[in-house]
């Protein structure tokens, strides 16, 4: 891998070189190191375009690193990655997509994830995304994330996007079983004349299950962001989501919330806060002895950390 | 050393100019002044004034003989005048910890930011890490308040009644955190209270009724007048419970 790849994956996975555990590095839509372990396995699809990770019943305090990183201008791939996620495992994924783009093009990454996650299983997914080059072309990534989890099991989704990608449409859809718990964060900024949108769908189909779709984001300049949060109560369940967004300049933030009780027993909340930052805050780390834009700053990394 | 010098502060009101400070002068160098008075009687526009956060309408403001009175919030605060918020601000993801780090103006270790939260009563490893927002009760976010001030170390601290939105039982527990105060700050303590017993370790009392200085002097003087006035309580406490 060049500097530049080197550089990206620093970003998107905070890799320094090679990880420990399971890994995948797809550079330019190559396979450019795998590694595999004694309970997980990755295999290339013959199919599409992906790869199969394969993670033992019963694998505990393991890791799989799967980062895509594109420097190619012009360069545009769909990528199918599918997790088998065996019963009683405790596992963490980081997955993630740099692009950089010099040249005139469009770059694009659409990285399809489905995870089947056993029963009983942990899982911690770990996903960034972040564009550079000064080029014409933009940086588009689409993800979707496909979740089913079965009784018992318990998902943590970490989606970030801070900077440089100029447009995404992030799709996630979950099926929860019995008992099952699936916690999505999600942090976005947005800047330039840059559109992010985010659609996710649970379906909370077992008694006992659980939800929490919590959104955090900030919409600088121009840049707009749509927020949809559909949660379905098929079951004695507990659905939450959340969106609380700072807007900047001309940003414009929408939250969209729709949630479904299907079953007298569900519960389900939908809360969203979306205002410029309070002056009060401001005038606050000012008498501090901050100027009014480092307060700013302090601010929106904190309500992004 | 503070000056003040024919201040006054004017808000339109239909249509109208109301004043809500009338020409005051005051010299502050003492160590610790407290200002009392009744609501309404202009003292918290009176400290937003001084930190900068409203522009008097008429005046001068000098501290250690320097006009300060075109300077922005931040170059006060530069200049050495820290402000306690009568209402602490919330902030969502910032931490105790980043806080305290942005008040003291440089990177500081855990048991430095501790330090300043032992001195007011807080246990540092439960409060350390944990965001300043609505998860904290008023009395928490008064002392974190407080331990910024204290982390500042400034030559002028104004603390807008620090005793408001919280109950007694809190506040009787404050009250120790001041009577050490001064000792911690080297510098000049303001402070905007009602409670007599912050008035009671006053070194001057000011009282300012109708946006004027109606008594100015020491505090075992003052104070008295303002007990004898209703009864053993406070006259501004007394207003405010009326």
């Amino acid at each position: 891998m060049d500097a530049i790849q080197k550089s990206l994956l620093e970003q998107v996975a905070e890799l320094h070189g090679v990880p420990e555990g399971a890994y995948n590095i797809r550079a330019n839509g190559q396979s450019a190191a795998r590694n595999t372990t004694a309970h997980i396995d990755i295999v290339t699809k013959k199919d599409k375009d992906g790869i199969d990770i394969i993670i033992k019943p019963g694998t505990k305090n393991e890791s799989v690193h799967i980062p895509v990183v594109l420097s190619e201008s012009g360069l545009t791939e769909t990528v199918y990655n599918d997790f088998f996620i065996g019963d009683d495992c405790d596992v963490t994924i980081v997955a993630g997509c740099g692009i950089h783009n010099c040249g005139v093009q469009n770059s694009e990454h659409s990285g399809i994830h489905t995870f089947y996650v056993g029963k009983n299983a942990r899982v911690r997914y770990v996903e960034r995304h972040y564009g550079e080059g000064d080029g014409l072309g933009e940086n588009i990534m689409n993800p979707t994330t496909v979740v089913e989890m079965q009784e018992g099991s318990y998902m943590e989704m970490e989606t970030t996007q801070i900077k440089g990608v100029d447009s995404t449409v992030r799709t996630t859809n979950a099926k929860l079983g019995p008992n099952a718990t699936l916690i999505i964060k999600e942090k976005v900024m947005t800047h330039g004349r840059q559109l992010a949108k985010s659609d996710f769908t649970v379906d909370l189909d077992g008694d006992g299950c659980h939800t929490n779709v919590i959104s955090r984001s900030v919409a600088r300049d121009q840049s707009r962001q749509v927020f949809l949060a559909r949660i379905n109560g098929n079951a004695r369940c507990h659905g939450h989501s959340e969106c609380d967004a700072i807007i900047m300049d001309q940003g414009v933030v929408a939250a969209i919330p729709e949630v479904t009780a299907n079953c007298v027993d569900a519960e389900l909340i939908h809360e969203a806060a979306i205002g410029k930052i309070a002056g009060e805050q401001l005038t606050k780390l000012m008498t501090l002895g901050l100027t009014e834009k480092e307060a700013e700053e302090q601010i929106v990394n904190g309500f992004l950390k | 050393m503070l000056e003040l010098q024919h201040i006054s502060y004017d808000v339109e009101q239909d249509g109208d100019n109301k004043g809500i400070l009338h020409d005051i002068n005051l010299t502050v160098s003492e160590r610790f002044v407290a200002i009392t008075g009744p609501n309404g009687g202009g003292k918290s526009t009176l400290a937003k004034v001084i930190a900068g956060i409203l522009t008097p309408s008429e005046g001068r403001i000098l501290l250690d003989g320097e006009d300060i009175t075109g300077l922005s919030i931040t170059e006060r605060a530069r200049k050495g005048i820290s402000f306690a918020f009568q209402q602490p601000v919330r902030f969502k993801g910032l931490t105790v910890k980043d806080l305290i780090t942005l008040a003291s103006g440089k990177q500081i270790g855990v048991p430095e930011a501790c330090n300043y939260l032992s001195e007011v009563g807080l246990c540092a490893k439960d409060y350390i890490d944990r965001e300043v927002d609505a998860s904290l009760s008023g009395g928490e976010l008064k002392r974190i308040e407080i331990a910024m001030i204290m982390a500042r170390g400034t030559k002028l601290s104004v603390f807008d009644e620090p005793e408001a939105g919280i109950d007694l039982w809190s506040f009787t527990n404050l009250i120790q955190v001041f009577e050490h105060l001064h000792e911690k700050i080297n510098g000049s303590i303001l402070i905007i209270s009602h409670q007599e017993r912050i008035l009671n370790i006053a070194d001057r009392i000011i009282v300012l009724a109708d946006g004027r200085v109606q008594n100015d002097g020491p505090g075992r003087d003052v104070l008295p007048t303002l007990l004898g006035e209703t009864g053993g309580v406070c006259s501004a406490l007394s207003d405010k419970v009326r």
